[in-house]
């Protein structure tokens, strides 16, 4: 398609609670990926960060800061603060430049350092903040994910046991990857043996917060042609917005939108459905997909959300191993968050790593045979969202 | 009854009326769309250009969407009686409103006793003591089995 843009190359700082600048992941992980592309850093043209909002001023203009560390060569910059979509945000604004004829290569980077502990509100009394309300009256990032877990037993049967199975598929798939963090494979009974966090929720079911960086470097197909005879392309990048009424509870709300005037619609079944529109593809041109498990069970939902099974029937795809690698449709190869832990403006970006090494059958012991379209999907605060389609 | 003195933990988000307690929204006057916490500055509805507002009571009853407890502590600015005692939490939808509220719920009651669907009714009870007074909040109370 004329339309697309070239993945060139790809690279990552290995996740962890490393507690040094997140500068310094952001350029490792850049350096990496224009190494893999192949291409000189006073080539770029164009410098697109994810913003980060711990590290300060260096972190909200996260694109400068970069372009600052690597060296300043006059490139053009642009940094983009989304939540959890700043990555695709960040690779939207880059394929906008080169799509529209502004330049012929750009670099995406994502990086971030993480606090230790819970990610809490400011204090005092401040009523007008919903976050500071939630927090007040005992709701925390963990009751929002175990409001749909719960919700899965009840309506479509869902046990412990298919909430443990997540977590182990997905150890046994980041055991096999350098870049995790937690790379222990774990069993059902290691799962349960977990401290209960908000019932059915166990602590070996919710993410960490973490350390780490993620770079991509887009190109032209006319620009790829020189450097390359296999082009990962991006078929898609939907940020779509919610669209009103947005009938998903989310963080940190303490209320839905009202749907007294309107119909409800899915937030996060309106993100892939977007991508899949704009890349010409649906859920059975699938091979594979990284999405957004901040809790286990809700990998469940975003099997759903993504069309991969229909309503209610994620657990059966589950069970029948077919989200397994070597199964039909692997589900987060990479091990997904449960292994990596979330680093917000990096998260984005490395599931784009992982499925261009995906499509290129570079993902060594965690390859997907034959794998030729990948989708990610990710969701976080205030109304962010985002999936990426990519095709060999 | 205690003596102490009895006040809301967050000002003007519900009536402290104890038997009958309600939620306080506001309603466009225009769309009809119902919004919590209270919105009165623009509608939200992207067919509505509304700036005025009505406040209302919320439907003080409605169905379990979903539910989970909090078996640890929160931090801050999350206050409660020490020892920590772990809390259900309840998302309630309200038929009328079309709308789906979070909340804890009522002390002595656990996951095991709730299920999606269950018809639940707004009470109020103390969040936590400051000084001689007791801080309010809604919570969410069964108010029959789901079928």
């Amino acid at each position: 398609m004329s339309g697309d843009v070239v993945v060139l190359g790809v690279g990552m700082h290995p996740w962890g609670k490393w507690g040094r600048n997140f500068v310094e992941y952001g350029v490792h992980a850049a350096r990496a990926a224009l190494e893999d592309a192949g291409v000189g850093w006073r080539d770029v043209q164009f410098v697109s960060g994810a913003a980060t909002m711990r590290c300060g001023y260096p972190g909200y203009v996260a694109g400068a800061t970069f372009a600052q560390a690597l060296g300043w060569q006059g490139a053009e910059v642009n940094t983009s603060y989304a939540a959890c979509a700043s990555g695709s945000q960040a690779l939207a604004a880059a394929r906008a430049k080169i799509l529209s004829g502004q330049c012929e290569v750009a670099l995406v980077v994502g990086a971030d350092t993480t606090p230790k502990g819970f990610l809490a509100p400011a204090k005092g009394y401040r009523p007008e903040d919903p976050d500071w309300v939630r927090f007040h009256i005992g709701i925390t990032n963990p009751t929002y994910f175990a409001l749909y877990a719960r919700r899965r037993m009840d309506l479509y049967g869902a046990t412990e046991q298919d909430f443990a199975a997540v977590k182990v598929k997905n150890a046994a798939h980041g055991a096999e990857n350098p870049n995790a963090r937690y790379r222990k494979r774990y069993t059902a009974d290691e799962v349960f043996a977990s401290a209960m966090v908000a019932d059915p929720l166990r602590l070996l079911h919710v993410c960490a917060t973490s350390d780490g960086g993620a770079a991509v470097v887009i190109s032209s197909t006319e620009y790829a042609r020189r450097r390359t005879r296999t082009p990962v392309r991006i078929a898609a990048i939907s940020t779509v917005t919610p669209r009103f009424a947005s009938g998903e509870v989310e963080m940190p709300d303490i209320a839905t939108d009202s749907a007294a005037a309107t119909q409800a619609h899915s937030f996060r079944a309106s993100i892939a459905a977007k991508a899949y529109e704009e890349a010409g593809l649906g859920p059975e041109d699938v091979s594979v997909a990284e999405v957004y498990d901040l809790a286990s069970p809700m990998e469940l939902d975003w099997c759903e959300y993504l069309g991969l099974s229909k309503p209610g029937e994620a657990e059966q795809l589950l069970r029948s191993g077919a989200t397994r690698i070597g199964g039909r449709i692997p589900v987060n190869p990479s091990g997904g968050l449960a292994c990596f832990g979330e680093a917000v403006p990096a998260q984005a970006l490395a599931q784009v790593c992982e499925l261009t090494w995906q499509l290129r059958g570079q993902a060594g012991t965690r390859q997907v045979e034959g794998a030729r379209v990948g989708i990610t999907a990710n969701q976080g605060l205030f109304g962010h969202g985002s999936s990426v389609i990519l095709r060999r | 009854m205690n003596d102490a003195k009895q006040a809301p933990a967050i000002e003007g988000w519900f009536t402290m009326d104890a038997a009958q307690p309600h939620l306080l929204g506001s309603r466009c006057t225009i769309c009809g769309t119902y919004f919590f916490p209270r919105q009165s500055s623009f509608c939200r509805n992207p067919d509505c250009a509304s700036t005025t507002f009505e406040d209302v009571e919320l439907s003080r009853t409605g169905r379990i969407w979903s539910y989970t407890n909090a078996c640890y502590e929160p931090p801050e600015p999350f206050v409660a009686p020490k020892p920590f005692a772990p809390f259900a939490i309840a998302a309630v939808e309200l038929e009328r409103e079309k709308m789906i509220v979070l909340g804890q719920v009522v002390a002595g009651v656990g996951v095991d006793e709730l299920e999606v669907g269950m018809p639940m009714e707004l009470v109020l009870e103390t969040l936590c003591r400051d000084g001689d007074t007791d801080k309010l909040i809604w919570k969410w109370k069964p108010a029959g089995s789901a079928r």
